[in-house]
């Protein structure tokens, strides 16, 4: 009888992964299905560097160079503003709190991790923006700045918590070394906790940055949506995401326009499965150590 | 205990093919344009007081989604804030489906700007001059001097695609405008932006922003419906051949009195 059930229970996880494999490796076909025949209309090399995108003009044109940009653009935002406050209160939380206040800091900035998305948006497109407009005296407050600070907070909690294990994974015996060789307490942090947890650090960053680059809510509702290369930081963008997001629902299924919001997803797949991918060695490099 | 949770399992498994089945009766499935939505929504709601058999569900997703779901058969209407497209006719017809139309409000779409923002009037030239990136700053029109901050609904929305082909003639919109996803989002931004303009289907434009009077004429019932104000449409619905049963007591009765006054009350303009 035991037998049986435990037969059953491999069974049912069995299918389970089956299922999942057989769903993500669907979506990939399917995506790539829609995106390719696109290039075969549209050659590679002007979709990735040329820079103007009406794709319902009457002659249609697909520059996406704007639209790599303003991803890149408000990911980078996001991580200068996510990584430092992640990185500092991992920092603080590993290493530095009592025991009691370790206890209650990580869940709930875990628990920022749980907020939907669109609360994020609605937040920025409503408050923040409106601030940062009467702050810095511009003509419109839903720009590259605004929704990096967001995309930042959201951030926050992913850099924060994977630092924190990577940090407190740390044997004790590098800690009670270095300060036994005559470091200080800080100069230990920086010259000997951080970089054995090196690799787990580097690793919350990646994801970080994957987390930001896919976004969509937000930056639809509050990056602006202008198609353009931002020329300062206060300049109104529009990433892939809210390009696919904002089109998709219009466009005739199967014809070009549809197709190109394949490609970019395409484009958006390759990059965070690139980044995932070394994330994953990254993370392999330390368990193998 | 394990019988019954199979019993369970099976009887849901079959009442999930069964009930959609026995639902179809009385159904009737609107998607498409979110310009249409409201008056789709308020008229389907008074179908329903009426018709208590029928049961309308109405989504949006924008016109091109509509059309598909109608081509695709998950829609029986498809609401569209533009005429179909010749290449979206052709696809329509070689899946064997034949789009009919069926006018069911008048729209303007206005131009709208900050409150405090002096202009009261652009031409249709000024207005390409703006979107186009010509004009940048209000001071060219005779306003203040502030730059003007360009909102545009995105470039596949068929508000966008009116607004394109009458005011634009075609020309494409200046990289540095914004491109915001719904109406009411353009017409929050503008509200919120001193140099902010944007447009908007009628029955979304708030007290929050103005609207300007294009070459002189101000969107009202009668400038809208006699075509002297330039920006005026139709919104549509279509289905699949000619209406039929439930769907063309529904069409029928958004055309007739008591459905128009529906029209009304959402801010869009009656047919007649």
């Amino acid at each position: 009888m035991k037998s049986y059930k435990e037969r059953l229970f491999q069974a049912i996880t069995y299918t389970a992964s089956l299922f999942t494999l057989v769903v993500l490796l669907g979506i990939i076909y399917s995506l790539f299905n829609e995106g390719l025949p696109f290039f075969k209309v549209v050659p590679i090399r002007e979709f990735l560097f040329s820079g103007a995108w009406y794709p319902t003009h009457e002659i249609p044109v697909f520059g996406a160079k704007t639209l790599i940009a303003g991803s890149l653009f408000v990911t980078i935002g996001a991580l200068l503003i996510g990584v430092p406050l992640g990185l500092g209160s991992a920092i603080y939380i590993s290493e530095i709190a009592g025991t009691r206040l370790k206890e209650t800091a990580k869940p709930v900035i875990e628990l920022l991790a749980g907020i939907p998305s669109v609360v994020y948006g609605l937040f920025g497109m409503a408050f923040l923006a409106p601030m940062v407009r009467q702050w810095f005296h511009l003509d419109t407050g839903l720009n590259v700045f605004s929704a990096s600070i967001i995309l930042g907070v959201m951030i926050i909690p992913i850099i924060a918590s994977m630092s924190e294990d990577a940090l407190s994974n740390v044997p004790k015996s590098v800690r009670e070394a270095s300060l036994a060789l005559g470091a200080t307490k800080i100069e230990s942090i920086f010259r000997a906790v951080i970089p054995a947890a090196k690799s787990g650090i580097i690793g919350s960053v990646l994801l970080g940055f994957g987390r930001a680059v896919g976004e969509t809510m937000v930056v639809l509702m509050v990056a602006g949506g202008s198609a353009q290369i931002p020329k300062s930081i206060f300049a109104s963008t529009r990433p892939m995401t809210s390009t696919i997001a904002a089109e998709m629902g219009e466009t005739v299924i199967g014809d070009l326009h549809y197709q190109s919001l394949f490609a970019l997803a395409i484009l958006l797949f390759a990059l965070t499965f690139v980044t995932n991918l070394i994330t994953e060695l990254v993370f392999l490099k330390r368990s193998s150590r | 205990m394990k019988h019954t949770s199979k019993i369970v399992i099976l009887l849901t498994m079959a009442g999930l093919v069964i009930i959609p089945a026995f639902g179809k009766n009385g159904q009737i499935t609107c998607a498409g344009s979110t310009t249409v939505l409201p008056v789709a929504q308020a008229t389907a709601e008074a179908f329903m007081d009426i018709n208590p058999g029928i049961n309308i569900s109405v989504r949006g997703g924008g016109s091109g989604v509509g059309v598909a779901a109608l081509q695709n058969k998950t829609a029986d209407i498809a609401n569209s804030s533009r005429p179909m497209k010749a290449k979206e006719i052709t696809a329509s017809k070689s899946k064997g489906i034949n789009p009919t139309a069926y006018p069911v409000a008048n729209d303007g779409i206005s131009i709208v700007v900050h409150k405090n923002n002096p202009i009261k009037n652009l031409t249709i030239a000024q207005i390409k001059g703006i979107y186009t990136g010509k004009i940048k700053n209000w001071k060219e029109l005779g306003g203040a001097s502030m730059p003007i901050v360009v909102i545009s609904r995105d470039v596949a929305s068929g508000t966008f695609e009116v607004f394109n082909e009458k005011a634009l003639a075609g020309a494409k919109v200046d990289g540095t405008a914004q491109l915001l996803a719904s109406n009411n989002a353009v017409v929050s931004a503008v509200a919120s932006t001193p140099g902010g303009i944007g447009y908007a289907g009628l029955g979304y434009v708030t007290e929050s922003v103005r609207v300007v009077t294009v070459n002189n004429v101000m969107p009202s019932e009668s400038t809208v419906k006699g075509g002297s104000y330039p920006l005026s449409r139709k919104l549509y619905m279509y289905t699949n051949g000619k209406a039929s049963g439930d769907v063309a007591r529904f069409i029928s009765f958004i055309q007739s009195h008591a459905g128009q006054e529906i029209v009304k009350e959402q801010g869009f303009i009656t047919l007649n």
